[in-house]
């Protein structure tokens, strides 16, 4: 343990220096001072990436205090089918999502040009432009901001876990023993918390960078307005004859990626499973909603419309008994 | 069944909403994490219970029959049963908490679209008010089930 504590240390140390040597040359959007309407997109070169681990470090120690401390031992749960979810002994796992490790390096062993090469890919939430996490929690705990950054709330949050299996990715992760079901009915609802990437909202609130694009040392991620991420990703797509990812999946996200090979090809080649996300094409999880919506502007109309005609009937039916009845 | 529930117009109406609400309800409950903890979706035939995306479709469709069947009954009442009936206490009891589960989920649903970002506290509140609102319509519409309180009644000049 001593080990890990001193290699920590020592990364944070280094982060931290280089990070003050460089903040001030690196070139903050416009948009990210302050609030603003308009949605912040993260461009990921993976050519650029050397999977040293720097922003998962830098990612660790800056949102350590956002990270879960757990009440032991956990409420005994009900019905008994409900597994607790317990990283908080494993809070060195890097190598996944976690509730302790909101980023992680995924390697892909893929054919470059005929070259043999391991790609690295700093993999986290996507941060979707109308993301199922948010739309369908059903408490509002998972929430997406005018800046394009989707964040779930610890302190609303009862790790109902719902957005996990909305979300395409399946990124979102529990952490039990932790949050508001403790003060409703441990026992009987709610499980802890769900943890993810939040694009370091606090920082960003600030005018400052995210901390796993700041602390990079190869510039791997950009940051900046969704148009002209996407316009650069397209832009060094072309000029590498490479492909983009992200810009279309679920509807469209927040992070673009680039690689010099298909994602078909990449997806085939990372290791998949809990915590580590897939690379396949995403269909939008919200379009039912979005044309059910409009069905919806119908219906009253359509109502209105059948009381309105039956009524007219009626009157007519009327009018000709009482003009028969004249008649008569 | 009573003399005077049996001349009260729009059973019909009446009778799809109760069927629609006991729909909307169930797909509204299952949009929290529950029915497959507690056994529901385990039920032969109810396995579609646990999945949100289809209960989530589910409800947004009974959404839209619930809307076209309250453009039908509020132009029906305002065109030609306002004559004859007027909402009861406990009608206009209904018809306000109804706007209300019915406004809250609009409001929802227009959240749920692409490009449209509410306040989180607003979106929060919404939420818990559209779930807080049902369960208040359904005590009320158990409390005047069981004081047989209707919506509407006849207005004095055409009784007898």
């Amino acid at each position: 343990m001593p080990r890990d504590i001193s290699r920590r240390h020592f990364l944070k140390a280094g982060i931290a220096a280089a990070g003050a040597l460089t903040a001030s040359r690196l070139p903050l959007p416009a948009a990210v001072r302050g609030a603003s309407s308009k949605e912040l997109a993260t461009l990921i070169d993976i050519r650029k990436c050397i999977g040293c681990g720097a922003c998962v470090e830098a990612c660790s120690w800056t949102n350590e205090a956002k990270f879960p401390e757990p009440k032991k031992p956990f409420p005994k749960m009900y019905p008994s089918r409900v597994k607790v979810s317990d990283w908080s002994e494993r809070r060195h796992v890097t190598d996944r999502l976690t509730p302790y490790n909101w980023l992680f390096i995924q390697e892909a062993r893929v054919t470059v040009n005929g070259e043999e090469k391991t790609l690295t890919i700093p993999r986290r939430c996507m941060h979707c432009q109308n993301p199922p996490c948010a739309d369908l929690c059903p408490w509002g705990a998972a929430r997406k901001l005018e800046n394009g950054i989707t964040r779930i709330h610890p302190d609303i949050c009862l790790g109902g876990s719902k957005c996990k299996k909305v979300c395409p990715w399946h990124i979102p992760q529990r952490q039990t023993g932790t949050g508001l079901y403790l003060d409703l009915l441990p026992s009987f609802a709610g499980n802890g918390v769900m943890y993810k990437c939040d694009r370091c909202f606090d920082r960003v609130a600030q005018g400052e960078l995210p901390a796993c694009i700041e602390f990079c040392p190869e510039q791997v991620q950009k940051i900046g307005p969704r148009d002209a991420i996407i316009q650069e990703a397209h832009a060094v797509a072309g000029e590498i004859g490479g492909f983009v990812y992200g810009e279309h999946e679920n509807g469209g996200t927040n992070t673009i990626y680039v690689s010099p090979v298909p994602f078909e090809e990449l997806n085939r080649a990372v290791q998949k499973g809990p915590g580590r996300p897939h690379l396949r094409p995403v269909e939008d999880a919200m379009a039912h909603a979005d044309n059910l919506a409009k069905a919806m502007v119908i219906a009253p109309v359509a109502g209105i419309g059948a009381a309105a005609a039956r009524f007219l009937r009626a009157s007519g039916r009327d009018a000709g008994k009482e003009g028969k009845e004249d008649g008569s | 069944m009573n003399a005077r529930e049996a001349v009260l117009p729009g059973r019909w109406i009446r009778g799809s909403f109760g069927i629609l609400f006991a729909g909307m309800a169930f797909t509204g409950l299952g949009q929290m994490p529950i029915f497959k903890r507690y056994y529901i979706a385990d039920i032969p035939g109810l396995g579609w219970s646990a999945d949100f995306f289809f209960t989530h479709t589910l409800h947004y469709l009974g959404a839209g029959l619930v809307l076209a069947l309250f453009g039908y009954a509020v132009a029906d009442y305002l065109l030609s049963v306002r004559r004859r009936y007027a909402l009861t206490g406990a009608g206009w009891t209904r018809v306000l908490i109804l706007a209300g589960i019915v406004g809250t989920g609009a409001v929802r649903v227009l959240k749920n679209l692409p490009d449209v970002t509410f306040s989180p506290g607003f979106t929060m509140f919404v939420d818990i008010a559209h779930l807080g609102l049902m369960m208040l319509f359904l005590g009320a519409a158990l409390l005047f089930a069981v004081t047989k309180r209707h919506w509407v009644r006849k207005r004095p000049s055409t009784e007898g």
